[in-house]
């Protein structure tokens, strides 16, 4: 079979900012034949959408592809003129970006947007073209209503599929995807995996997949190629490389998908005062009116119940929507709570951080999840860190420079990085900087914000491993707000499940682990990408009845998509956090029979 | 994914020259600032020095761009005045700033009620034609160079604190920023350590921008009479005098005209040198 495309060679140089050259991409090899799904994996910066979009003929700016022969359908791309690229880029190989919010036009209805590159590359129109759309819009199992509404009406699993549907529109023999799931929530990730791979195989077209989880790719790809450092590491088919991987990295990246340990069974110290204590805490997005105080209509939070232990590591887990990152905001003082009271041993806290007294603001900080927007700028490494030393201990110059080194040493940085922006350093480096700086208030609560998700799967790891050493080192308490749990049962104690708002289950971490779940934490348990063909299909199936990600405004919030939803009973009553042992609670209407016996069912146990 | 993310090595800030038009927008502002600084020394005659018994004499070698109505040097006259129109925009543009810039960057960092409030205010302030302000104040209080300054100042003011809250808005959505207040940081620590430093660059923009408007403002109320008076002489006021002299075909109008749209564009031409990159970094970090 003549292939589709044929890299040989490739080499792509960038500019370095220095006037120089480096070469990015050293001399990659790749084919992919018709019909058939190759997998890129690696880190960031490993060259694999570099590699990826040289496919289409284009370099970013500041890079030039300097030498290789890339060949599609036998046809020299590199000695294509624009028009010739033109045709290619569009029409014969597309390209479906990350995010579908920036490569969507807000202004143009869903429908004259798919149809765009149909009518530009003149392959159809009228009643012809509407047909196709039709038949896209089937095949990537979107509402047929969808074509006249606009982006923004759109979810984000519908928004990256609205993007398929466009890149797929001309029928092209190569499809070039971007990480096109990477930004979406474990569950919706399913829904976009799923139509990804049956539109590919409907259409027989050959894919390009790039990514960085290997477990993602496992379910859609033929063959993986794993990359570093600009070259090829290893490559082969899926199962092979997934099962008897050759290269030293390519078993880190595996280890990174499949956790080595589910540390469980540590019994939280149950002091008689807990560190942190929320009652019955309600948060809502509306500011204080000029007119009053707002109405409660839009509740991000409702009737939270949590306690953080000292030295404890509670989880608060939940998709994005859930509110968690709102509750994190609400201890810190960065958000007001509507009503409900927050006490940190014992006294209660201020709404807004500026009431709080020093002392007390010393004793929380809080870790963002962007570390490329969580640092200054404009401040280097040194004062960045320094800052909480000066702030709450008063501390002089030379003093801080000391203990900048020790905390900078603490994070398993040199020493030397002190003099660097933080534009100077890599994004794990840089969640490293923002990690000493936490420490460096000598906190007792650490609220971390989604801290690992906007990192590699590898560096996420070292990340987590240095959160872990760093807790064992102290008797800091962590508040870990995370959408996945599979890293959460690596650090945390206790679980909370947060969905709409409203705190589902609640235990220890190895109870949560332990049939039978909640409905919805069996639901994310099931999302969690694994390595294991056939978890997609399974884990579809499992999604539950509707699609809906809309939470109820009364009864069970979760009881739109709950497939054990007790019609009558569900969409009327909210049920009660129900203590089953000791420490963990279901809010669920089913008895724990009912839901034992349904996640013990054949499609629900997965083999991890 | 961004290259070069996995390696440690440390990406320096690029060092260029600026570009082309920027160098030219340089020079002239050097140029300005030089006549500014030092302008007196250099002319070789004084200010009000009758070089000549005829009005408008033509252009020598003794007086390079003629002379001016009372027969006086046209060049040193020039000289003389730089200091006087820059000095001033510069000295009311600053008085503006410095009000509008801690306005603008205070009601963005407490928001609530107090900004709605201070943002009702300098929307008022702003619907005033600046000339209008201008022309009753010095009705009022007669012309002075001090009086000058504050009016101008006051038209100014609101007008920065607006530019400055919008973009201290952008800034303070930012993560670093809301890490300073969880940190528990005082409203005047935000603004100066962490709001400031990125907002440099636009607001120097800004800032170049009131200068021009200063000195053009200065320059159309002397040309009225109501701006710089005599014996004291600005660039304004030397293209008023020199007026009837255009009709005789003279230039003594039109070079401190000249000098007036040289020194604009000169610094429009820095303004949008410094807008591009900055406004490119902005994004690109607001983006990341
Ligand atoms: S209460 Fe009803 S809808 Fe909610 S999780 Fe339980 S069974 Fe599902």
């Amino acid at each position: 079979m003549r292939p589709v495309l044929e890299i040989a060679g490739l080499v792509v140089r960038a500019d370095d900012g220095k006037g120089s050259w480096i070469d990015t991409i050293r001399n990659v090899d790749l084919t992919v034949s018709a019909g058939e799904v190759v997998a890129l994996i690696g880190e960031s910066g490993a060259g694999k959408s570099t590699v990826a979009l040289a496919a289409l003929g284009y370099a970013r700016p500041g890079t030039r592809l300097v030498e290789g022969r890339i060949l599609f359908d036998g046809q020299d791309v590199r000695a294509l003129d624009e028009r010739g690229l033109r045709r290619l880029r569009g029409r014969d190989a597309s390209y479906v970006a990350q995010s579908a919010q920036d490569a969507l036009n807000p202004a143009i209805p869903i429908g004259a947007q798919i149809a765009e590159p149909l009518l530009i590359h003149g392959i159809a129109s009228g009643t012809e073209a509407e047909a196709r759309i039709a038949s896209l819009i089937g095949l990537l199992d979107l509402p047929v209503g969808i074509v006249t509404r606009f982006p923004h009406q759109a979810s984000g699993g519908q928004q990256q599929r609205i993007m398929l549907a466009m890149a797929m529109a001309c029928a092209p023999r190569l499809l070039v995807l971007d990480e096109p799931t990477t930004a979406l929530d474990v569950t919706t990730q399913i829904e976009v995996l799923k139509a990804i791979r049956t539109a590919i195989r409907g259409q027989g077209s050959a894919a390009i997949y790039v990514s960085h989880d290997l477990a993602v790719v496992a379910q859609i790809a033929d063959r993986i190629v794993v990359m570093r450092h600009g070259a090829i590491v290893e490559q082969g088919p899926t199962a092979e490389i997934v099962e008897r991987p050759k290269q030293p990295y390519t078993v880190t990246l595996i280890d990174a998908v499949r956790p080595r340990d589910r540390r469980l069974a540590r019994e939280a110290p149950r002091g008689p005062a807990p560190l942190l204590a929320l009652r019955g805490v309600n948060a809502s997005y509306e500011q204080q009116g000029w007119f009053g105080p707002a109405r409660g209509g839009n509740k991000v939070l409702r009737d939270i119940d949590l306690t953080v232990g000292k030295g404890e590591v509670l989880a608060v887990v939940g998709e994005s929507g859930s509110g968690k990152s709102t509750l994190a905001r609400v201890v810190a003082g960065l958000h007001p709570r509507l009503s409900g009271d927050i006490a940190l041993a014992g006294t209660t806290l201020a709404d807004r951080v500026r009431r709080r007294p020093l002392e007390q603001r010393r004793r929380i900080q809080i870790i963002f999840q962007s570390p490329d927007l969580s640092l200054n700028p404009e401040e280097r490494v040194g004062e960045i860190i320094g800052r909480p030393r000066q702030l709450y201990f008063n501390e002089a110059r030379t003093n801080r420079d000391a203990h900048t080194d020790r905390l900078l040493d603490m994070v398993g940085l040199p020493p030397s990085y002190e003099r660097r922006f933080p534009a100077e350093l890599s994004g794990g480096e840089r969640q490293r900087v923002a990690i000493a700086r936490a420490f460096a208030a000598e906190p007792d609560l650490i609220l971390c914000d989604e801290i690992l998700s906007s990192l590699d799967v590898v560096i996420a790891a070292q990340i987590l491993e240095l959160m872990r050493e760093l807790k064992r080192k102290s008797s800091v308490a962590y508040l870990f707000i995370s959408h996945d749990l599979v890293t959460v049962a690596q650090i945390a104690d206790r679980i909370a499940v947060l969905y709409a708002g409203t705190v589902l289950e609640l235990g220890a971490t190895s109870a949560v682990f332990t049939p039978p779940h909640h409905p919805y934490t069996a639901l994310l348990m099931a999302a969690v990408p694994q390595l294991r063909r056939g978890w997609l299909d399974d884990a579809f199936k499992l999604r539950g009845p509707t699609a809906q990600r809309r939470a109820a405004p009364t009864g069970c919030p979760f009881q739109p998509r709950c497939p054990l939803a007790i019609p009558g009973l569900c969409e009327r009553e909210l049920p009660p956090l129900r203590e089953q042992t000791s420490g963990h609670a279901i809010r669920c209407h089913r008895s724990d029979a009912e839901l034992r016996q349904a996640q013990t069912s054949p499609v629900q146990t997965s083999p991890n | 994914m961004s290259a070069g993310e996995a390696t440690a090595q440390a990406i320096p800030r690029p060092r260029r020259l600026p570009p082309p038009l920027a160098c030219i927008g340089l020079a002239i502002v050097a140029i300005g600032l030089i006549m500014a600084l030092l302008g007196p020394f250099l002319a070789r005659h004084g200010a009000g020095e009758l070089i000549s018994e005829r009005p408008f004499p033509a252009a020598s070698w003794a007086l390079p761009f003629g002379g001016d109505h009372l027969g006086r040097d046209v060049l040193s006259r020039l000289l003389h005045a730089a200091p006087v129109t820059i000095g001033l925009a510069l000295g009311a543009t600053t008085v503006g700033f410095v009000i509008g810039l801690t306005v603008g960057f205070f009601t963005a960092e407490v928001r609530g009620r107090t900004d709605t409030m201070i943002t009702w205010i300098l929307d008022i302030l702003v619907s005033f034609p600046p000339k209008l302000i201008a022309l009753i104040a010095i009705a009022g209080l007669g012309s002075s160079l001090p009086i000058l300054i504050a009016t101008l100042g006051f038209v100014h003011a609101p007008r920065v604190a607006r530019v400055a809250r919008a973009v201290a808005m952008n800034i303070s959505a930012m993560d670093f920023v809301e890490a300073a207040r969880a940190r528990g940081e005082s409203v005047l620590a935000v603004m100066v350590r962490e709001i400031w430093p990125s907002a440099r660059r636009p607001m120097a923009v800004e800032f170049g921008l009131r200068v021009t408007f200063s000195i053009l403002v200065l320059s159309s109320l002397s040309f009225l009479g109501l701006g710089v008076q005599p014996p004291m002489t600005d660039w304004g006021s030397m293209v008023r005098e020199n007026m009837s002299g255009i009709f005789l075909g003279t230039p003594a109008a039109l070079i401190p005209a000249l000098a007036i749209g040289i020194l604009t564009v000169g610094i429009n031409l820095v303004i949008d040198w410094i807008g591009g990159s900055s406004g490119r970094r902005l994004t690109e970090e607001l983006s990341r």
